[in-house]
């Protein structure tokens, strides 16, 4: 773009002043809670009960990290969340694209109509309770399939799929192999699969991050603890120290450990993000990209 | 939904008439079908049977008997619902949570994005970017502890407020609070993302068109109203198409995860009900009907908001 060359008046000197104070002031309504969240998972409890931490740790150690490692329900989630996770991925990844690259194809009669199959149920679906009772009866109830399976593919993220087939992978590629005698499926694997890299990392990460967060499904299908991902966990930890807090009687005892809870939470609220911020520049630039193809209509 | 008219199908001219030839097509690509196979039958176990069950709104469930046995009792369900005294309080809850999400939600991301789209710092517009995206990536659970956490009595926010020399506010106990935390949460958490859509509708603008607009002499704010602003319109009127259609669709987890027994009154919104009704309850039948009375309506807002989009702008889902 030309900006640079535009003469500016003093209209638009006052719009980029307001421009970049804007920008400056989003940066910090973001990132301000957060370094608060990860400042008091690093201090001493007596300090974050004092009020003293603001954006900066104070008194900083690992403490609360240290007992979060050491807390089995912790472990445990910890362990689920990245079997769910990379089962999970594997599995939604294969059914993507064997879903995908069939109705990406021209040429092939009633692929209108199986689309429509696939499409109708993101507008329509049974609800809450038909779902649950489908579930329970197929005996997935307090497995951990009931994680894995029951969102095996997402119609949106293979319409998605589909649409980068569509306009990524050249026909003539295709048809040269064609004209070469490779059937559909040595196509898909010798020609299609190849040249999909990009797509297949959006797609890996967007349903690894839809797995790694998952909560609603855990919660309505496993009541095992030994089944439980990290974001039930959390979610217990969060509420159940609240009751715990309202019941103790010994004030004095209930206050330190109290102190120390508070910490504990902070420390489990970052932890459970840590992979996901720790990915985050790859997540930005994929998923952005996933977004951006999502949008081409066609 | 984004559905391609697959242009120039070449299909060898023969004799063969195009029924039969539709057949042999679809023979010769039999490898294709099967790779179908397996979605499909996910698709039907998991999607359609559970639309079977929805017969259960008009039934009284019974565990021996099963969807299919339990006994039909019509609209007994719907009529319990309407007449309930928790219908007027659901709907308003469910509505002005949604209305009002939908009303302060609408500008943020515009604004950000014609923020970044103009800024000439391009290391700022980077890590704006980089920044607000962030939150989209936290889970429910994560947002509506941090929210839990800052505004609990001895968090951060009260913590400032004593500080100050004022009162602690009991903010996730007090009814009249949870829709604005509820919103402004879900702001901070969406704005950066939201975004995204109309920064790729704005950098697709031609630079001619801003030139034309500075040849005849516009500033940025008068470039802004007349290029920009039009350009994102259709973007915009897609987006506000697709929550419109969701008023009554508010997403369960997080109201569910902000809810305590003392914001009830104004956080008991449709989907925590059917769930509490249903899982907490055991009343199937009743709750598939609060379900499919919250679907159905969702439906008919959505053809007729997209219906009144076609006429007024031109601009329409299908």
């Amino acid at each position: 773009m030309t900006k640079q060359k535009i003469k500016r008046s003093w209209d638009d000197r006052l719009f980029y002043i307001l421009d970049t104070i804007l920008l400056l002031f989003m940066i910090l309504i973001v990132i301000l809670p957060l370094m608060h969240v990860i400042s008091v998972s690093l201090s001493n409890s007596g300090a974050v009960s004092a009020g003293k931490v603001l954006i900066f740790p104070v008194g900083f150690n690992l403490n609360a990290y240290k007992t979060l490692l050491n807390t089995k329900s912790i472990t445990t989630g910890m362990t689920n969340t990245i079997y769910y996770t990379v089962m999970g991925t594997v599995l939604n990844i294969f059914m993507t694209i064997i879903c995908a690259y069939p109705l990406s194809r021209k040429n092939l009669p009633g692929k209108k109509f199986i689309l429509w199959i696939f499409t109708f149920t993101m507008m329509f679906g049974g609800g809450l309770i038909p779902s649950y009772l489908n579930i329970r009866n197929l005996g997935l109830l307090n497995t951990r399939w009931a994680m894995i399976i029951p969102g095996a593919m997402s119609v949106w993220n293979m319409i998605i799929t589909r649409t980068f087939f569509m306009n990524s992978i050249p026909d003539e590629l295709i048809e040269a192999g064609e004209i070469d005698g490779a059937s559909d499926f040595q196509c898909f694997m010798r020609l299609v699969l190849p040249n999909s890299t990009t797509i297949i990392a959006i797609m890996a990460l967007f349903y690894a991050v839809g797995h790694w967060n998952q909560y609603y499904t855990a919660m309505l299908y496993l009541n095992k603890p030994e089944l439980y991902n990290l974001q039930l966990v959390l979610r217990n930890i969060i509420a159940s120290t609240q009751a715990l807090m309202e019941q103790t009687d010994n004030i004095a005892a209930a206050e330190k450990t109290a102190e120390t809870i508070e910490v504990l939470k902070y420390a489990v609220i970052v932890f459970i993000s840590l992979p996901i911020m720790l990915f985050y520049p790859f997540l930005q630039k994929y998923f952005v990209k996933g977004v951006m193809v999502g949008s081409l209509k066609g | 939904m984004a559905e391609t008219t697959s242009r120039a199908q070449q299909v060898p001219s023969n004799r063969l008439s195009p029924a039969r030839k539709q057949c042999r097509l679809a023979l010769r690509r039999w490898q294709l079908y099967l790779m179908l196979l397996l979605p499909l039958i996910y698709i039907i176990i998991f999607n359609y049977i559970p639309m079977f069950g929805i017969q259960l709104a008009f039934k009284n469930y019974n565990a021996r008997l099963g969807i299919w046995g339990s006994p039909w009792v019509g609209f007994k369900h719907f009529q319990n619902l309407f007449k309930s005294a928790m219908f007027g309080r659901l709907m308003y809850n469910t509505i002005s949570l949604s209305l009002f999400g939908l009303i302060a939600g609408f500008f943020p991301p515009i604004i950000l994005a014609i923020a970044i789209n103009e800024t000439n710092y391009p290391k700022l517009r980077k890590i704006t970017q980089l920044v607000t995206y962030a939150p989209h990536f936290l889970s429910v659970v994560v947002v509506t502890s941090i929210v839990m956490q800052l505004l609990s009595g001895t968090g951060i926010v009260n913590t400032l407020i004593a500080n100050a020399g004022g009162n602690t506010i009991n903010f996730l106990g007090d009814p009249k609070k949870f829709k604005t935390i509820y919103i402004i949460s879900g702001i901070w958490q969406g704005v950066g993302y939201d975004a995204i859509m109309y920064i790729a509708a704005l950098t697709a603008i031609s630079p001619e068109l801003y030139e034309a607009a500075t040849v005849d002499g516009a500033n940025i704010w008068q470039r802004i109203w007349n290029v920009d602003i039009p350009s994102i319109m259709p973007t915009a009127i897609i987006l506000l198409i697709m929550s419109t259609s969701k008023v009554l669709n508010v997403g369960f987890e997080k109201v569910y995860l902000l809810q305590n027994s003392l914001n009830q009154s104004s956080s008991e919104i449709i989907s925590t009900y059917v769930y509490k009704m249903g899982l907490v309850n055991t009343e199937y039948g009743f709750s598939t009907a609060v379900g499919l009375f919250q679907s159905v309506v969702s439906m008919i807002l959505l053809v007729f908001v997209n219906t009144i989009s076609r006429k007024v702008t031109e601009t329409s889902l299908w």
